[in-house]
Formats: C-alpha cells, sequence, structure tokens
C-alpha cells in the first residue's frame, strides 16, 4: 500500500496543502458571494438586464478553466501578479459568478406572488419585503447555488496549481512530472474526497437554513 | 432609456474588442500565430485537440443516452435513483483528478485520455436524459397508450422529443466540460491545445501561452453557441411555443 505510507510520511505537508487548497476556495467564495447574490437580487427589479448578466456568466462559465489562467497572466502579469494565488482566485470569483447569480434570480423570482402581496398588504415596504419575505424563501436555493460554485471551485483550484497557486493539485502536478504514481493517487484522491467533503457539509448547511415551514412543506409533499 | 442601454452595452462590447485586439498585438500573439512555422503545429494541435473530443463525445453521448434511457424502462426504474446517486457523486471528482487516476492506472497516452473523457462526459448526458424523460407528464405518456402507441413508439415519438431540450442541455454542459479537459489532456500525453498553453505557462512565453489558450476558447464558446442553436432547430415548436 504505497498510497497511504506516502500519506502516513507527508501528513504535515497534506494538511498544509489541504488547508491552502480550502483558504483559496473559501476566500473566493465570499468575494463571489458578495458580488454575486446582490447582483442577483438587483436583476429581479431590473428586467432587462437579467438576461445580459446572466448571459455574461455563462460565457465566462463556458471558457475552459486553464484557458482562463492563460488569458489572465498577461493581464495581471502587469500589477506583478501573473502567477500565484491572486489570478486563482480571480479565476473562481468569476466561475462562481453563474451558479451563484443564477441561482439568486431564480429562487426570487420563483416566490409566490400571493406571498409577496401578503406582505405589502400587511403594510411592507420593499426593502422589508425582501428581507422578511423573498430572501428568507430563497435561502435554500442560494446556498444550492453556493454548493455548485464550491465543487466546482475545488476543482479548478486543483488546476491552478499549474499557475504556481499552490494546494492539493501540486500533488497531481508534481507526481505527473517526477511519474510517481503513489503522489499522483494521493493527490486526485484527497481532492476528491475534498469535494466530496464539502458538497456534503453545503447540503447539511442547505437543510439547515431552510425555514421550518418549508421542511415541513416538502416533507408532506409527495 | 432601454434603446440607450443596448447602445451603450454595444459600444462598451466594440471597446472590449479592440482592446484585447491591441493587446494580442502587443504581447505578440497574432505575430505568433501568422508564424508560417507554427503553422503545422498549429494544425496538428487543434486536430489533436478535435480527435479526442469528438471521439469521446461520440462514445459518450451513445452511452449516456442508452444508459438515461434503460433506466426509465420498467424493469429498471428502480435502480435509477442508486445510480444517478453515484452519477452525482462521479461529477464533483475534479477533472484533473480523474486524469491523474486514470494516467495512473493505464499510463500515458491518448487512449487513457480518451477513456477518461468519455466517462467525465456521460454523466451530464446521461443525467439529464433521465431527468428529461421523468419529468414527461404521466398523462401524455397514458394518452399515447390509449392511441395504441407501443413502448417503442412512445419512446421515439414522444419521451424523447419531449426530454429533447433537457438532453441537449446536458450535451452542451458535457462538450463544453470535454473541451476544456480535453485541454488538460496534454498533460498525459494526448497532446491538444494544452501543448503550447502549458509550455507557454512553464516559459513565461506570454505569446504561445494565448496562441493556445485563445483558440481553445473560442472552441469552447463556439461549441456552447451551435448546440443552443442546434437546440433552437430540433426542440418541438409546441414546447418552445409554451416556454414563451
Amino acid at each position: 500500500m504505497g498510497v497511504l505510507h506516502f500519506i502516513e510520511k507527508n501528513f504535515h505537508q497534506i494538511l498544509l496543502l489541504t488547508w491552502e487548497h480550502v483558504f483559496m476556495v473559501t476566500v473566493s467564495l465570499v468575494i463571489a458571494t458578495a458580488i454575486g447574490v446582490p447582483l442577483g437580487i438587483l436583476i429581479t427589479k431590473k428586467i432587462h438586464l437579467a438576461k445580459r448578466v446572466i448571459n455574461s456568466a455563462n460565457t465566462i462559465m463556458t471558457i475552459p478553466s486553464i484557458a482562463l489562467f492563460g488569458l489572465m497572466m498577461p493581464i495581471l502579469a502587469i500589477i506583478g501578479q501573473g502567477l500565484g494565488k491572486v489570478p486563482a482566485v480571480v479565476a473562481l470569483v468569476l466561475y462562481s459568478q453563474l451558479p451563484i447569480i443564477r441561482n439568486t434570480y431564480v429562487a426570487i423570482k420563483n416566490v409566490p406572488p400571493s406571498l409577496r402581496d401578503a406582505g405589502r398588504g400587511m403594510g411592507m415596504n420593499n426593502w422589508e419585503l425582501l428581507r422578511e419575505i423573498e430572501i428568507p424563501i430563497a435561502v435554500p436555493v442560494i446556498i444550492a447555488g453556493l454548493r455548485t460554485a464550491a465543487v466546482m471551485n475545488i476543482g479548478i483550484a486543483a488546476i491552478a496549481a499549474y499557475i504556481g497557486a499552490g494546494g492539493l493539485g501540486v500533488y497531481i502536478q508534481q507526481g505527473i512530472d517526477r511519474v510517481y504514481p503513489e503522489m499522483i493517487i494521493s493527490g486526485a484522491v484527497l481532492v476528491s474526497l475534498l469535494a466530496i467533503l464539502v458538497d456534503s457539509l453545503m447540503a447539511g448547511v442547505e437543510y439547515l437554513l431552510t425555514p421550518k415551514g418549508i421542511q415541513l412543506q416538502k416533507r408532506l409533499a409527495p | 432609456m432601454k434603446k440607450l442601454y443596448a447602445k451603450i452595452y454595444n459600444i462598451l462590447l466594440l471597446l472590449l474588442v479592440l482592446v484585447c485586439g491591441i493587446a494580442l498585438e502587443k504581447t505578440g500573439t497574432i505575430a505568433f500565430l501568422s508564424d508560417p512555422d507554427n503553422f503545422p503545429e498549429l494544425m496538428r494541435l487543434l486536430f489533436q485537440h478535435f480527435y479526442l473530443v469528438t471521439i469521446s463525445m461520440a462514445i459518450a453521448t451513445t452511452a449516456g443516452l442508452s444508459i438515461g434511457i434503460a433506466l426509465t424502462r420498467p424493469g429498471l426504474r428502480k435502480y435509477s435513483g442508486f445510480v444517478m446517486y453515484i452519477v452525482g457523486l462521479g461529477q464533483t471528482i475534479p477533472s484533473l483528478a480523474v486524469l491523474a487516476l486514470v494516467m495512473s492506472f493505464l499510463g500515458i497516452g491518448t487512449k487513457p485520455a480518451l477513456f477518461a473523457l468519455t466517462v467525465y462526459s456521460i454523466l451530464p448526458i446521461a443525467r439529464n436524459t433521465l431527468a428529461g424523460i421523468q419529468a414527461v407528464p404521466t398523462s401524455t405518456i397514458d394518452a399515447a397508450r390509449g392511441m395504441g402507441m407501443t413502448s417503442a413508439g412512445i419512446l421515439v415519438n414522444i419521451e424523447l422529443p419531449m426530454a429533447m431540450k433537457v438532453i441537449l442541455t446536458g450535451f452542451r454542459v458535457a462538450l463544453v466540460i470535454n473541451i476544456g479537459t480535453a485541454a488538460l489532456a496534454y498533460l498525459i500525453g494526448a497532446g491538444g491545445m494544452g501543448d503550447w498553453i502549458f509550455s507557454g505557462i512553464d516559459m513565461m512565453m506570454t505569446d504561445k501561452l494565448l496562441a493556445g489558450a485563445i483558440p481553445v476558447t473560442l472552441m469552447a464558446l463556439l461549441a456552447d453557441f451551435l448546440v443552443e442553436l442546434l437546440s433552437s432547430v430540433i426542440v418541438s415548436k409546441g414546447l418552445r411555443l409554451t416556454e414563451e
């Protein structure tokens, strides 16, 4: 069992690389949420922008990740950040926009009009309507978007090892260069495990943040 | 007001194209791409990339459609939840990890790369085929059965056409991911445009890097657009009408 031996021997380095990986993904998700959620809410109010914003996010998503790293290198090289964590985080933020914006938009659009009317009948203004009704109902779907983004980002962050961003992709990169199968397998397996783990964690968060009433509704529905 | 927005948007788009053009000239990418010495290499890499994508997509589409259709047949329907769980799990595995794992078991070269690309592309196609067919209303199928259609007739004339939009979405996702992952296939010795991208990064040659990255990007955008076009032709008119 060469792989287990490898993991045992390099346990400290693995922890460090995992931390680096998680750090990149977390930072990018926080930034992406700060941009994506307000933008998603904004385009539910300005419908003519909605299609354009979502199409632009979709176009970014279409660009292959390694090509996006390549395209950004000369641009970020102007400020001396062509390689390393900065381009990686920028790319991850860009890729996260589509799932976050789309889910926010769809979730808020799908709030039943009757609920909105009821809120308005109770004398809520637009801001209160958003805070008290639309966002709580939309939260599970928004978290689902974050979950998609997080899983995707873990995969892209692995590729970012090639532009010197560190993370678990380093094992895959160096393992391939040095033809060291144990290293490749441990890198690949650890990245996959991290993705699966984060996916299930976010599923848990999604469940916890669903308002009680909606949970009940879902359980009662056939 | 709306017209003004559209105009500003178009002007911004044009400016962006202009800036990109200047940047390409400044970094020497245009000179690199138009250098006759690089032409055979460019064609070879483009062909390799194209080859990887077409072969793997052809196999993946056939396999994905068959899996999706098989799992909606009465005998196998009870396994669909389990298989979809596995597919969902497979999709969370990063593409680089799939390539790396395949390489460590099957070695380097075109064949392992094709295998990895195929397996990775089956997942979205199978998932969307299943979801699309499952979403066909039971009442429609009952109506068809009442008109005396056989199961095969229902599949070909009712279920597949109604699920076509969702299936094509899955196909599009798979194709775009495939083109991006094929750029990584260079790492396991299968060539493709990734050759220029990775050598460009290693040698810090911006012109080579961009000469690799731009064709891949254009390929992905073009594929995305073509499948969209295809879906506006294939998807039946009635379904498109209800959407609007």
